[in-house]
């Protein structure tokens, strides 16, 4: 070793070069941390520590036309876990679920959640009872990342009167959130399922508000960091329909608990859908927050199909409603009038071709004119109307009545009515075989058999057209601008004409003991048999109240109902109560 | 003694070490606010217990003169390896090193960490016996004692294992041997067999590595059976390397993996020096106040009271805070470099130089990790890590430089501390 003093002040010195060197570099790469990258590690330190939870809104208050609360929210409490990753959160609800009750299935699904959006509190109960929430908040030191907060929760007053057309509200999955009418939302997120709910959700829904959490390492929540003010939950608008509340409980109770069927009250000039029901009826308040297995299953297993809505969804063969249609068809291409009779009397029953047409009733109705065959409703008159019409006229035609239409009501879920397409030749041959059709095809269709399958809502569309000056209206809930289409042309004397013959069937005919004292109401009764069960037909009845100056249209369907009186007289009732109360609000507003 | 020869021989070291010391007790205290609070909270009272304790120590070692270390090396030296050895047996983990067993512990109480006080005493051991010779080792051959000093010891480390601390002891080696005058070349000749491990993950790189040392021994002439030796052994650690890697433990693997790319797994091994980047980072120019720290606060931070204490400081006192720290080590080496370059003879200098050389692979190695620049080994950061036994050892060496100094000018006989 060389000790000498200059080797060791050479020595020193290269030391010291090289331990400045060092620890310039050293202090440098702090410069370059610290300094240079400094906004890009206070992001990631903020990003570290806060975590977004959201404030759902409330949604849109649903009222009906006179200020009724038909969908509201009442306050409720949501549950969720904040966890920095799945096995946490798995631990955190086993710890859980030594506390309260939490099903595997609840588990499963709060993982779930927890996979599609981690940075989101991950939700156990989106509407927990009471009870759970108190006992909780009781352990809420042992549970670091747990969030309690308070969510609104839908609730319709009337849960099942309104069932047919409210819907309702529940979590957005993933098949909604992949689809782009959904962009924006997140899961978790309560959203619109059906009905009005989801029709409108994009009013309905208002804007969702974020609060800021602050937590450690493990995902413990340590404090708040405050909501921003532009980050409060905004309630939506509420939102206010056409829908005559009072009506539609009154509608409610007449179908009770045994009919089957649906129903729709409009107003024939502003297209309002006064009522909209569908029986037998479910409660939709049990949907809120998930719906309960056992109450699915009697649902779906229900023989009565309760989920199916009767009044936008069902198809059933018109009937003898339809031969306004037909008479429509006749009067507006001048090949009859109302006073005009057929060639052939009606004795029970029609000869064409090698097969007998029978008429409703077996005894005959005679030589009738055609104000005359629409009071009692008479087949064979209208065997020999279709004949004249011809086949391709009488689906041309009936294609342009809108029998193969929606109405464009505001609801999700409404089926296109059922109906030949024009040119009926080509129809014919593509669904029979040149072979397996007749012109007898125009038999049927003239009195609404065959290939002719209509929703209620359809047939009170076509109606509101009887009652006016031809034009239909398209029915909406939510209140809009009347949008009305001119389906025929009748004079004003061929419109009355058609009026007083649908009075003729209350006043005398088909409904007569559907009669309202004081009130003329116009009417058509149809029974329609069916391929489920030949047995028992569907009872129809579309009418109009008053005749001359229609207020209210009113579509029945009873599903295997029977004859169309059964119908009359509930939408007789019905089409009662809605004209009553009109008049006594009148007289409380004259009052003021 | 009069009153006027009661003073301290080198206050420039001691003031230093002081102020680092109460810097660092002050950061120890830090650590422990959290959100949540942990047990690292009282660590602190701790830390000054040690403290005092090490003060004590300090001085006591002050009075023993350098003939006296100088003959107590070789004792010290085997008693240490006889414990070491035992540690194999009976060490348990403890704190930040759990899984190791490093610690000595009679009866369930943990006494320390002895491999914290083999660094000074390899240190001493090294020195001596460089000391001893005339010349500075010119062959390999000559290195064979010095290399036996630092391998006993830090094979039995390595057993424990301890990474860390096996790399502080290969730069005190290579440290030592600078400062007796081994040439640059001999050195790297030493060196180039873990040179070609590391590099032997690249063949490319490999093969240039090996060009350059080819030509080095070809310049350097060793003896023949040296340089054949030397390229033999390269040649071996290139090709066993990879074989080598497959016995390390699956998270040594992992450490030396993320260290190359710490994005890999950022949950797992990764994160440590993810978070302790955010915290240096969101630190900027001043910091976020001290014991104010977020990502401190809640825990993102790893150990931090002990490896990772500097990105604390990082945090907390921002960029100022690590400067004046940097400084502070800065100006405590170059002093303990002085005191090794003025010291008159050859066993105190190389004492000196080899303690401030085992300072710097600490904070080179700790700082380095907390930036990412070095892999996670486990290293305490001199002054400031909380851990009594290394701030023990810690302060001895600087009772240890003291005296050096004072002997160095002739003041022996003054009261150094």
């Amino acid at each position: 070793m060389s000790y000498h003093p200059n080797e060791m002040q050479r020595r020193a010195r290269l030391a010291a070069a090289l331990l400045f060197l060092a620890f310039v570099f050293l202090v440098g790469s702090f410069f370059r941390t610290q300094v240079l990258q400094h906004a890009q590690y206070v992001l990631q330190s903020e990003e570290n520590r806060l975590r977004e939870v959201p404030l759902p809104a409330p949604r849109g208050v649903i009222y009906d036309r006179r200020g009724q609360i038909i969908a509201e929210n009442l306050p409720g409490y949501s549950v969720s876990l904040l966890a920095p990753s799945v096995d946490s959160l798995r631990a955190a609800l086993k710890r859980l679920s030594g506390t309260i009750s939490l099903s595997s299935e609840q588990v499963d699904q709060a993982v779930r959640r927890f996979r599609r959006a981690p940075n989101r509190p991950a939700v156990i109960f989106s509407d927990a009872s009471f009870d759970v929430v108190s006992v909780l908040e009781e352990h809420r030191v042992e549970f670091p990342g747990l969030i309690i907060q308070s969510a609104p929760k839908r609730y319709y007053p009337d849960g099942p009167a309104v069932a047919a057309f409210i819907g309702y509200t529940g979590e957005v999955n993933e098949n909604e959130l992949a689809s782009a009418s959904f962009r924006g939302y997140k899961a978790g997120q309560q959203v619109g399922k059906d009905g009005l709910e989801r029709q409108y959700e994009s009013l309905l829904r208002g804007r969702e508000g974020t609060r800021f959490v602050e937590v450690d390492a493990r995902g413990r929540v340590v404090r708040e960091a405050g909501a921003r003010q532009d980050l409060l939950p905004e309630a939506a608008a509420p939102m206010y329909t056409n829908i005559d509340l009072d009506l539609q409980k009154f509608t409610v109770e007449l179908f009770g608990d045994s009919l089957i069927g649906g129903v729709v009250a409009l107003d024939p000039r502003s297209g309002a859908v006064l009522a909209l029901h569908s029986a037998p009826t479910f409660d939709p308040n049990r949907f809120i927050g998930g719906i309960p297995v056992e109450y699915w299953r009697a649902l779906n297993q229900d023989e009565r199909r309760p989920l199916y809505n009767k009044a936008i969804k069902g198809t059933y063969a018109p009937g003898s409603i339809w031969k306004l249609a037909t008479a429509v068809l006749a009067l507006q291409s001048g090949l009859v009038s109302l006073e005009d009779q057929m060639p052939l009397a009606c004795t029970g029953g029609f000869q064409y071709g090698n097969r007998r047409f029978k008429c409703w009733d077996k005894k005959g109705h005679g030589h009738l004119t055609l104000a005359q065959a629409i009071e009692v409703s008479c087949d064979v008159y209208f065997y020999q109307l279709g004949l004249k019409i011809g086949l391709s006229r009488l689906v041309a035609g009936g294609v342009d009545l809108g029998a193969r239409e929606r109405t464009g009501i505001d609801l999700p879920s409404e089926t296109r009515s059922i109906f030949p397409t024009a040119p009926a030749t080509e129809y014919y041959n593509r669904r029979f075989g040149p072979r397996g059709w007749t012109q007898s095809a125009s038999l049927n269709l003239a009195i609404g058999q065959g290939e002719n399958a209509q929703t209620v809502i359809n047939m009170a569309r076509f109606y509101t057209a009887l009652a006016t000056d031809g034009a239909a209206v398209q029915p909406e809930i939510v209140r809009g601008a009347a949008q009305r289409t001119q389906l025929f042309a009748l004079n004003d004397e061929q419109m009355t004409g058609v009026r007083k013959a649908l009075a003729g069937v209350v006043q005398r005919g088909t409904a007569a003991a559907s009669r309202i004292e004081g009130v003329m109401l116009a009417g058509k009764t149809g029974t329609a048999q069916n391929a489920q069960d030949a047995t028992r037909d569907h009872a129809w009845f579309v009418g109009f109240a008053p005749a001359d100056d229609a207020k209210i249209v009113v579509a029945v369907m009873l599903e295997f109902g029977g004859h169309g009186t059964r119908a009359a007289r509930i939408a007789s009732k019905i089409i009662e109560h809605y004209l009553k109360m009109q008049t006594t609000q009148a007289i409380l507003t004259e009052g003021d | 003694m009069s009153a006027a020869r009661r003073r301290i021989a080198d206050p420039t070291l001691v003031a230093l070490a002081f102020v680092l010391t109460l810097f660092g007790i002050a950061m120890v205290y830090s650590a422990g606010q959290t959100d949540v609070p942990t047990l690292v909270a009282r660590l602190y009272r701790q830390q000054i217990l040690w403290f005092c304790l090490g003060l004590g120590a300090a001085y006591a070692v002050s009075r023993a003169s350098v003939r006296f270390l100088d003959w107590v090396a070789t004792p010290a030296y085997a008693a240490s390896c006889f414990l070491l050895l035992l540690l194999l047996f009976v060490g348990a983990g403890a704190g930040t090193a759990a899984g190791t067993k490093s610690w000595l512990a009679i009866g369930g109480v943990r006494l320390g960490q002895p491999s914290e006080l083999a660094k000074i005493v390899v240190v001493l051991m090294l020195a001596k016996i460089l000391a001893a010779r005339r010349e500075a080792p010119k062959s390999l051959l000559d290195l064979w004692k010095p290399a036996l000093v630092v391998f006993v010891p830090w094979l039995l480390i390595m057993q424990q294992p301890d990474l860390g601390t096996g790399i502080v002891f290969v730069g005190i080696f290579f440290a030592m041997l600078f400062w007796a005058g081994v040439s640059w070349q001999l050195l790297v000749l030493v060196a180039s067999p873990v040179v070609s491990l590391i590099l032997a993950f690249g063949p490319g790189v490999w093969g240039a590595w090996f060009l350059v040392l080819i030509a080095l021994v070809l310049w350097y002439k060793p003896y023949l059976v040296e340089g054949v030796a030397v390229v033999l052994a390269n040649v071996v650690t290139g090709v066993v390397a990879p074989i080598l890697w497959d016995k390390l433990n699956p998270y040594q693997q992992k450490r030396l993996l993320v260290f190359l790319d710490p994005t890999a797994d950022p949950l797992a091994s990764g994160y440590h020096v993810i978070q302790s980047q955010v915290a240096i980072g969101s630190g900027g120019w001043f910091g976020k106040g001290f014991t104010l720290g977020s990502q401190k606060r809640l825990a993102f931070l790893p150990a931090q009271h002990t490896d990772f204490i500097f990105p604390v400081v990082g945090e907390e006192l921002g960029f100022l805070g690590i400067t004046v720290a940097m400084a502070l080590f800065l100006m405590l080496l170059l002093r303990s470099v002085r005191i090794a370059a003025r010291s008159p003879d050859p066993f105190p200098s190389l004492v000196a130089f080899g303690l401030a050389s085992a300072w710097f692979v600490h904070i080179l190695v700790n700082v380095g990790m907390t930036l990412n620049l070095m892999p996670i080994t486990g290293i305490p950061l001199p002054f400031f890590s909380y851990g009594g036994s290394f701030l023990l050892a810690c302060w001895i060496a600087v009772g240890i430089l003291v005296r050096i100094s004072a002997e160095g000018r002739g003041k022996a006989d003054m009261l150094v501390i």
